[in-house]
């Protein structure tokens, strides 16, 4: 009996030390990572302005809803594409370039002695960019509003909580993609090149060149089941209030989430075979 | 007896060929880098057709006269990337790095130097399907070979002024050494070119003719292509491109004399 007791009381002792050990190492990634962000200020700002894909496109089909039927409004075009500015700032991820350069200078070798996945690292240090980062965005959407008042809405809150959490999974979804195209480094000294292909069906089938309300049907349906419009267009229609299946959406999500983690770790596992880097 | 411009042309191919040699060593890459292209254009495309699958157009433009626009842009996108952005993106790491020194020793313009050192064949799947794009588009609307002949003057000025601002922008380096994605707002910026200029509204439009002149890189050519360019578009293009590019030789010399270099 007593012996039971001790047995649970060690368990919720090694439960507690877990705990605090995760939060301390979270801690400390995240607040090192960002001071490490918020010194390059300017890159930041101009990294924002490279993408104004969406604000360009935001011209073009303004002008076109004036002549043309394409289902939305002016103004609702503009509303849809500065929500896409704003959930795409959520999801720029870069990580196959820091891992490929890691493996190829066999910086990864120190980083594997560690008893912390290497992964963790880059995921600090994505997450913690996007604080040094948001301050920007909103700047950016305050000048949008001031140029073009017209477009100036509130969003329901409900619809703001699941604009939260979407883009919160679409940044976790993006990442874990790129992360497992950035593994093929262990077999070519190119990974990015992957990316760069699989890039394109990011920009053109995300919603950042047009909403799917302008696709054709068919290609809306099959698009829909792929992990690509659940980066932009998702959280961006549920931000500006477009009628979107929200059930659908997350279940999509989490399937590819779970599908890529998987794959990640596979190749993960057999990479690190294959590896040779320096020291290893 | 050798003319300076021999010599030039001589480093040229000298540049080019290293680096011709250097890229073979990754042909895998280059098929992967071939189906991005085509997959590029088939996006370009779809994105486009987005547009006229209603029934609506861009004032004045049909579908395949849009397509000509369209196949300058791609075009322009397959030049950038295999002479621009390999060498104008490296400005910023010579001068991080302070091997600006060695080329500012060099009995060559340093210029040149920067401007031309490397090129990568990367770029060329993209010049090659912009290139066919705009012969598909064209032998459908009927084009002859004059008409293809006369655009090169418009597009050369506008690849002119393309590059000079580019460089202009690499060149403030000098100051903000950190200054990497300096380029790649401009990059963003020229996707407007997709697009005729008119499919945009007033504001854009000036925009994009006044401060940054994406209209002279693809709509002013695919007009002139097409054959109802007046002749003072060609012209304005033209002032522009010379403008642009004595611009950027004087603001390189001005920035030169900023430079501090790492070992002096």
């Amino acid at each position: 009996m007593s012996a039971n007791k001790q047995r649970s009381h060690y368990r919720s002792l090694t439960f507690w030390l877990l705990r605090s050990r995760v939060s301390r190492i979270a801690r400390v990634l995240f607040s090192v990572n960002y001071a490490y962000m918020t010194e390059y200020r300017a890159e930041l700002l101009l990294w924002m302005l490279a993408g104004v894909l969406p604000l360009i496109l935001m011209g073009a089909w303004m002008q076109a809803a004036q002549g043309g039927q394409f289902g939305l409004t002016s103004v609702e075009f503009a509303r849809y594409f500065l929500a896409a500015f704003v959930a795409r700032q959520f999801s720029v991820v870069w990580v196959i370039w820091e891992f490929e350069k890691e493996v190829v200078e066999g910086r990864l070798s120190p980083r594997l002695l560690q008893p912390l996945d290497p992964g963790w690292h880059h995921f600090a240090s994505h997450f913690s960019e996007r604080f040094a980062r948001l301050p920007f965005a909103g700047v950016l959407v305050g000048i949008f509003f001031w140029l073009y008042p017209e477009a100036f809405w509130i969003p329901s809150l409900s619809g703001t909580l699941l604009f939260l959490l979407a883009v919160h999974l679409a940044f976790a979804l993006r990442f874990l993609m790129q992360y497992t195209m950035a593994m093929f480094a262990f077999w070519t000294e190119r990974a990015s090149a992957i990316e760069q292909f699989w890039f394109l069906f990011y920009l053109f089938l995300s919603g950042l060149i047009a909403p799917l309300e302008t696709f054709p049907p068919l290609v809306r349906e099959i698009v829909m089941w792929t992990p690509f419009p659940y980066m932009v267009y998702f959280p961006a229609s549920l931000l500006v209030g477009l009628p979107v299946n929200v059930g659908q959406g997350l279940l999509v999500m989490s399937g590819w989430g779970v599908v890529f983690f998987i794959l990640n770790r596979w190749l993960w596992n057999k990479g690190l075979k294959q590896y040779s880097g320096m020291g290893a | 007896m050798q003319y300076p411009i021999q010599r030039y042309f001589r480093v040229l191919r000298l540049f080019w060929s290293a680096a011709i040699a250097a890229e073979m060593e990754y042909r895998l890459n280059f098929v992967l880098a071939a189906l991005s292209s085509l997959g590029n254009l088939a996006g370009s495309l779809f994105g486009l057709f987005l547009f006229y699958r209603t029934g609506y157009t861009f004032q004045g433009w049909s579908w395949e006269e849009a397509g000509v626009v369209l196949g300058i842009f791609t075009l322009l996108q397959g030049i950038s990337s295999a002479f621009l952005v390999p060498n104008l993106n490296r400005i910023v790491r010579q001068v991080q790095e302070g091997t600006l020194d060695f080329v500012l020793l060099r009995p060559i313009s340093s210029q040149f130097w920067l401007s031309t050192n490397t090129l990568s064949p990367w770029g060329f799947p993209d010049i090659l399907f912009g290139a066919g794009l705009i012969g598909f588009a064209g032998s459908r609307l009927g084009l002859g070979i004059s008409n293809y002949l006369v655009s090169l003057l418009p597009l050369g000025f506008g690849l002119v002024s393309l590059y000079s601002l580019w460089f202009m922008l690499g060149a403030t380096s000098i100051w903000f050494v950190k200054i990497y994605n300096v380029t790649e707002v401009l990059r963003g910026l020229i996707e407007a070119g997709r697009f005729p200029i008119v499919a945009y509204p007033a504001t854009y439009r000036f925009f994009f003719t006044f401060i940054v002149p994406v209209a002279f890189l693809t709509t002013v050519p695919a007009e002139t292509m097409l054959g109802r360019s007046p002749w003072g578009w060609t012209l304005g293009a033209g002032v522009l491109a010379i403008g642009l590019l004595l611009a950027s030789r004087y603001f390189w010399r001005f920035a030169l004399r900023f430079y501090t270099s790492a070992s002096s």
